[in-house]
């Protein structure tokens, strides 16, 4: 037996002031804001997508085997100085609209250069010396809704938290203790177990693992009936390319979405960035990889574009495209380039504010093979200022999901928030089986917790996933237990404390203040 | 709902728990030869993870050798190397002019209107090796080193190319680890596939000297820190090799070569690499490597790897100090072979230790081959050259939505599932995949591959009657369990599988004499059909337990 929603995990504060009760009884108010992120695979060269033109004779000397005839580049709505690759006219339109805005020479200090490293630190949001085990959306995820997995889907949220198009959950959507979304290939495909999955599992490593697939046999047959109805319910839409795995990627979204799913985060893919050779045609540089790339990428962004416009929802959804880093400053003989640092965003969207962040890179005129973008803008300051000004995250909050405080960016504009009502009634949604008083707290919390009866677990990690502490781990009756948790000489920040009891787990964030 | 109620029942029932205790470090053991007892438990085990699946009998055969020493011996020996790949792919509508029906393709000339199905071929090849394996660890080291050297041959799209990676990984997979990244650096799928044929004096492309020491060698470990300018400095040294698309060998060109000296950063001990010129140019590659296996991160990285390969996804400190050092050492000492490593991690207490039995989660292959072997799915053979091509492709589909694509992971890391923290093996099960994999059981099941002369199906009557006892529908259930799995599975599942067996009768004699009757009379298709219409819902709902997706 488990207990409904009842306190907030942040604050008991909320509780008295809450008219939780008649939240709980309505459905949801369907004004949730979408965020669509769209990964630009392998590293994109921002030099050739968005061209400095005040260093374009610098460019042409140290990058002669890429650079874009002048005269080819799509210049931009009340911009000189810069311009867009040639096949990027859908994109263009957008900017030109004001539904578009590139951030320029985003990074990260100390940038690595390894694809699987820096793709990390893109999807966790750490620093580049630091290894953090959940993603930064997936962080967001918890925050928003603290109690998942335990009681979802429910009312409040009866639909898969994030969703990625493709066949498993990246890191950027993992969150503290579990995967926060669910991975779909094809939303029309249901299979229907004949067993539910929910016999208890042995406190064993090999019991972790059964846990683990057995709550992914819930959602599969929870979220998969959600997921197709979504789908059925939408019988039109604009058109998309069919040669282009990004735009079909973006039409289920955008069919998803208008078809009523309540997620909040769509994860979509573009690979092939990493051109190291053959990034253009060496008879004509407006051709080849990167140009086949481009055009795919800007092709999808309009359609679906123009398709939320059709659909109605264009006013609940932004979109952001990220890569793991830009490329070098200087081409390499193999008619491409390598591994660089920082390159542009966009971040597309009704709400958005258009227009161009930042000044364009400066090209030192004797570039080396050592020499890349400096950053001017942290990525982690773009993620923040869309928790914060998209899913209204109070600032006080920024930091248990960032970990570290960003400086907030002019990107969208900022209109209806969540109301406090719908995030307290998100983070009461499910069954609430750990919570934590005070927090945040100096050095000692109390942990109050609901076993199901039968081995019962509870741990804290750090933010790298490290177990830091076992509080408890034992059989035990089913019930409601206190334990008090002394942080000792544990450095301030974001912990968390992970419930495992029977096959259900609970994560909740917890955060020192005292040193 | 009255919230303060439950509020208050909440905050007043709850009890003060007992004080509490760290936990318990469990695993405590290391590389000691295991001396516990030899069961079908320590059998199956090893087999599981170190063949695709266990069949009953090499489960018999691993028992009779009485221990791990005499086991793990068995499981290294290697075969002679495979027959090439033939032209099973010609049909009606195409044939290939320059291989006959039957013939090898592997020496015949690129061919753009064959080389996909060349490809295709060599798939299927190589699906075959896998589930024709004898029980050695050959083919689980072949794949360790696809996954560990990683390529993708569907970029560089060469049939024969790729045909000639896949014999060097073969013919090194139990062999020396330092000879086969030698092999590796200078072979031509990898040379194309890395850039390092066009990398040059004065525009060196540092793909494969990054991914050299990141991925194949040095790793990301606490300690690997090498820096930027090692990238740069082994790409120059790695200057001036090329292929030969005729001959599909790889050579020096001199004229490439950048001759200038390459200086190491103070994690190679600040080595400098002396620029050649001529021919002499070559021998920076074995000197680079040298620098590289001197480096005590090498040994260290792969046993690593091994590690989440063959015996769990996290590694505690305990491990880290009682088995990956000792481990490593006995790598460097021995120049890096790679069998003395294998031997004693397979043999040790640590391998066989209660809690890693059962952590793995299977992969596709381990799944998908697994079953083919365990349940004794037959394939054509070579009287059956065109359906064989046909049906392994069937096969093929399934990895591919199952995520493991042999010959094309997603990318030069190899596969998420044995390097991606935190998600390791969970990479593999998500809400698309996992129905998926039920989805390839339920095919395999009720209807099978065909072609318009074989059907590649589970008969799941003969599988019924290798049991010790089917006549009893508990032994049965108990074998069948054993045979699947290396969890204790729930009363409630198995009195599930139980009332499968006897249409929700509650005597067990109702299976029994079902099949009796039919054991008496086996061509009697009524009879027949009584036993199998209930033995494929029971295997259906086996096989989609939780408890066989681990292993």
């Amino acid at each position: 037996m488990l207990l409904p929603s009842l306190l907030n995990g942040f604050s008991f504060r909320a509780l008295s002031a809450s008219p939780m009760l008649r939240a709980l009884q309505s459905s949801a108010i369907d004004n949730d804001h979408v965020l669509v992120l769209v990964q630009l695979g392998g590293g994109n060269d921002g030099l050739n997508t968005v061209v400095p033109l005040d260093q374009y004779d610098r460019l042409a000397r140290v990058r002669k085997q890429v650079i874009l005839p002048e005269n080819s580049l799509l210049s931009l709505d009340g911009y000189d100085t810069l311009s867009l690759h040639p096949s990027m006219t859908g994109m263009r339109k957008l900017f030109d609209e004001g539904q578009m805005q590139i951030i320029q020479s985003v990074g990260y200090p100390n940038p690595n250069y390894s694809h699987f490293r820096s793709t990390d630190i893109w999807m966790t949001g750490s620093d580049s010396d630091e290894v953090i085990g959940s993603g930064w959306a997936g962080r967001y995820l918890n925050y928003e809704y603290p109690n998942f997995p335990a009681g979802y889907p429910n009312a409040t949220m009866p639909d898969p938290l994030s969703i990625e198009i493709g066949y498993s959950l990246s890191l950027a959507l993992q969150g503290p203790g579990t995967g926060m979304g669910m991975a779909i290939s094809d939303p029309t495909y249901f299979y229907n177990f004949i067993n539910g999955g929910q016999n208890p599992t042995p406190n064993t490593p090999a019991g972790d693992q059964l846990a683990y697939i057995r709550m992914i046999t819930q959602q599969a047959q929870l979220y998969g009936t959600a997921i197709r109805g979504a789908y059925n319910n939408i019988d039109r839409q604009g058109s998309y390319p069919d040669d282009n795995y990004l735009a079909q990627e973006l039409k289920i979204v955008a069919r998803l979405i208008a078809g009523g799913l309540k997620t909040r985060i769509y994860l979509v893919h573009l690979d092939g960035f990493d051109t190291h050779d053959n990034q253009v045609d060496a008879g004509n540089h407006t051709i080849g990889e990167h140009a086949n790339l481009l055009k795919n990428l800007s092709t999808a962004l309009s359609s679906f574009m123009t398709d939320l416009k059709g659909l109605g929802i264009d006013d609940k959804v932004v979109t952001v495209t990220f890569s793991e880093f830009g490329r070098r400053i200087i081409a390499n003989n193999s008619g491409g380039t390598d591994h660089g640092a920082a390159a542009p965003m966009f971040v597309i969207g009704k709400n958005v504010q258009g227009g161009v962040l930042g000044r364009n890179p400066l090209i030192p005129g004797n570039a080396s093979e050592d020499d890349n973008i400096p950053m001017q803008f942290d990525f982690r300051s773009v993620y923040s200022t869309l928790l914060k000004d998209w899913f209204c995250v109070p600032e006080s909050d920024l930091s248990s999901v960032m970990l570290k405080e960003f400086p907030a960016l002019p990107i969208i504009n900022i209109s209806d928030c969540v109301s406090p009502t719908i995030r307290e009634q998100n983070q009461q949604a499910g069954n609430l089986l750990l919570v934590n008083s005070p927090n945040p707290f100096e050095r000692t919390t109390q942990i109050t917790f609901e076993s199901a009866g039968g081995q019962t677990m509870v741990q804290l990690f750090n933010s790298a996933g490290r177990i830091v502490a076992t509080l408890h781990n034992e059989m035990m009756d089913a019930g409601d237990y206190n334990l008090n948790w002394d942080s000792g000489e544990l450095p301030p920040g974001v912990y968390y404390c992970r419930l495992q009891t029977g096959s259900l787990s609970q994560v909740r964030a917890l955060v020192k203040t005292g040193a | 709902m009255d919230k303060t109620l439950t509020r208050r029942n909440f905050l007043s029932l709850r009890r003060e728990a007992v004080a509490p205790a760290p936990a318990p470090r469990r695993v405590t053991s290391g590389l000691t030869p295991y001396s516990g007892p030899w069961t079908k438990r320590q059998a199956l085990h090893l087999l599981r993870r170190t063949l695709f699946g266990a069949k009953k009998q090499e489960v018999l055969d691993t028992l009779d050798l009485g221990g791990p020493f005499a086991a793990v011996n068995a499981l290294m020996t290697t075969g002679t190397p495979p027959p090439p790949p033939v032209n099973n792919y010609n049909s009606d509508r195409a044939s290939d002019p320059a291989v006959p029906f039957g013939e090898t393709w592997v020496n015949a000339p690129f061919s753009n209107d064959f080389e996909y199905a060349r490809y295709i071929s060599l798939k299927g090849w190589w699906l075959e090796k896998m589930m024709q394996q004898a029980p050695t660890l050959e083919e689980k080291m072949v794949l360790f080193w696809h996954n560990h050297l990683a390529t993708q041959a569907g970029g560089v799209f060469n049939a024969r190319m790729w045909y000639r990676h896949l014999v060097t990984l073969r013919q090194h997979a139990l062999g020396n680890f330092k000879d086969m990244v030698r092999a590796i650096t200078i072979d031509p799928l990898m040379l194309i596939y890395l850039n390092g044929a066009f990398s040059q004096a004065g525009a060196p492309d540092e793909n494969y000297a990054r991914e050299l020491q990141e991925l194949f060698c040095i790793g990301k470990g606490p300690n690997a820190n090498f820096s930027e300018e090692d990238v740069q400095a082994a790409a120059r040294a790695l200057t001036g090799w090329r292929v030969d698309w005729d001959n599909l060998s790889s050579f020096f060109e001199p004229y490439f070569h950048d001759t200038t000296d390459k200086t190491f950063s103070s994690f190679y001990g600040s080595r400098v690499i002396n620029g050649k010129t001529g021919e002499a140019g070559a021998e920076e590659l074995d000197e680079l490597l040298d620098m590289i296996f001197d480096n005590p991160e090498t040994a260290l990285f792969i046993c690593r790897k091994l590690y989440r390969f063959f015996i769990y996804r996290e590694i505690s400190e305990q491990a880290e100090q009682e088995v990956i050092e000792p481990l490593a050492d006995i790598f460097r000492s021995s120049g890096y072979e790679i069998r003395p490593v294998l031997e004693t991690l397979l043999r040790s207490e640590h391998f066989y230790d209660e809690e890693n039995i059962a952590a793995v989660i299977k992969s596709p292959l381990d799944h998908i081959v697994g079953i083919i072997r365990e349940y004794n799915i037959a394939f054509p053979d070579t009287t059956q050259l065109s359906d064989g091509y046909t049906l392994r492709m069937y096969i093929w589909y399934n990895l591919l939505v199952l995520l493991q694509d042999p010959g094309d992971p997603p990318n030069v890391a190899g596969w998420p599932a044995w390097y991606q923290a935190p998600q390791f093996d969970r990479y593999w099960i998500s809400t698309d995949t996992l129905p998926r994999r039920a989805e390839f059981s339920d095919a395999m099941l009720f209807y099978g591959y065909s072609t318009d002369n074989f059907v590649v199906q589970i008969d799941t009557v003969a599988y019924t009657a290798s049991m010790d006892n089917p006549l009893d529908p508990n032994a049965l259930i108990d074998e069948a369990l054993l045979r699947a799995t290396d969890m204790e599975v729930s009363a409630e599942s198995r009195q599930t599988l139980k009332s499968i067996l006897l249409s929700g009768q509650l005597s067990d004699y109702y299976w029994s004499s079902a099949w009796y009757d039919y054991t008496l009379e086996p061509s009697n298709g009524m009879k027949r059909f009584v036993v199998e219409s209930r033995l494929k819902v029971f295997y259906k709902y086996l096989m989609q337990l939780e408890e066989c997706q681990l292993m």
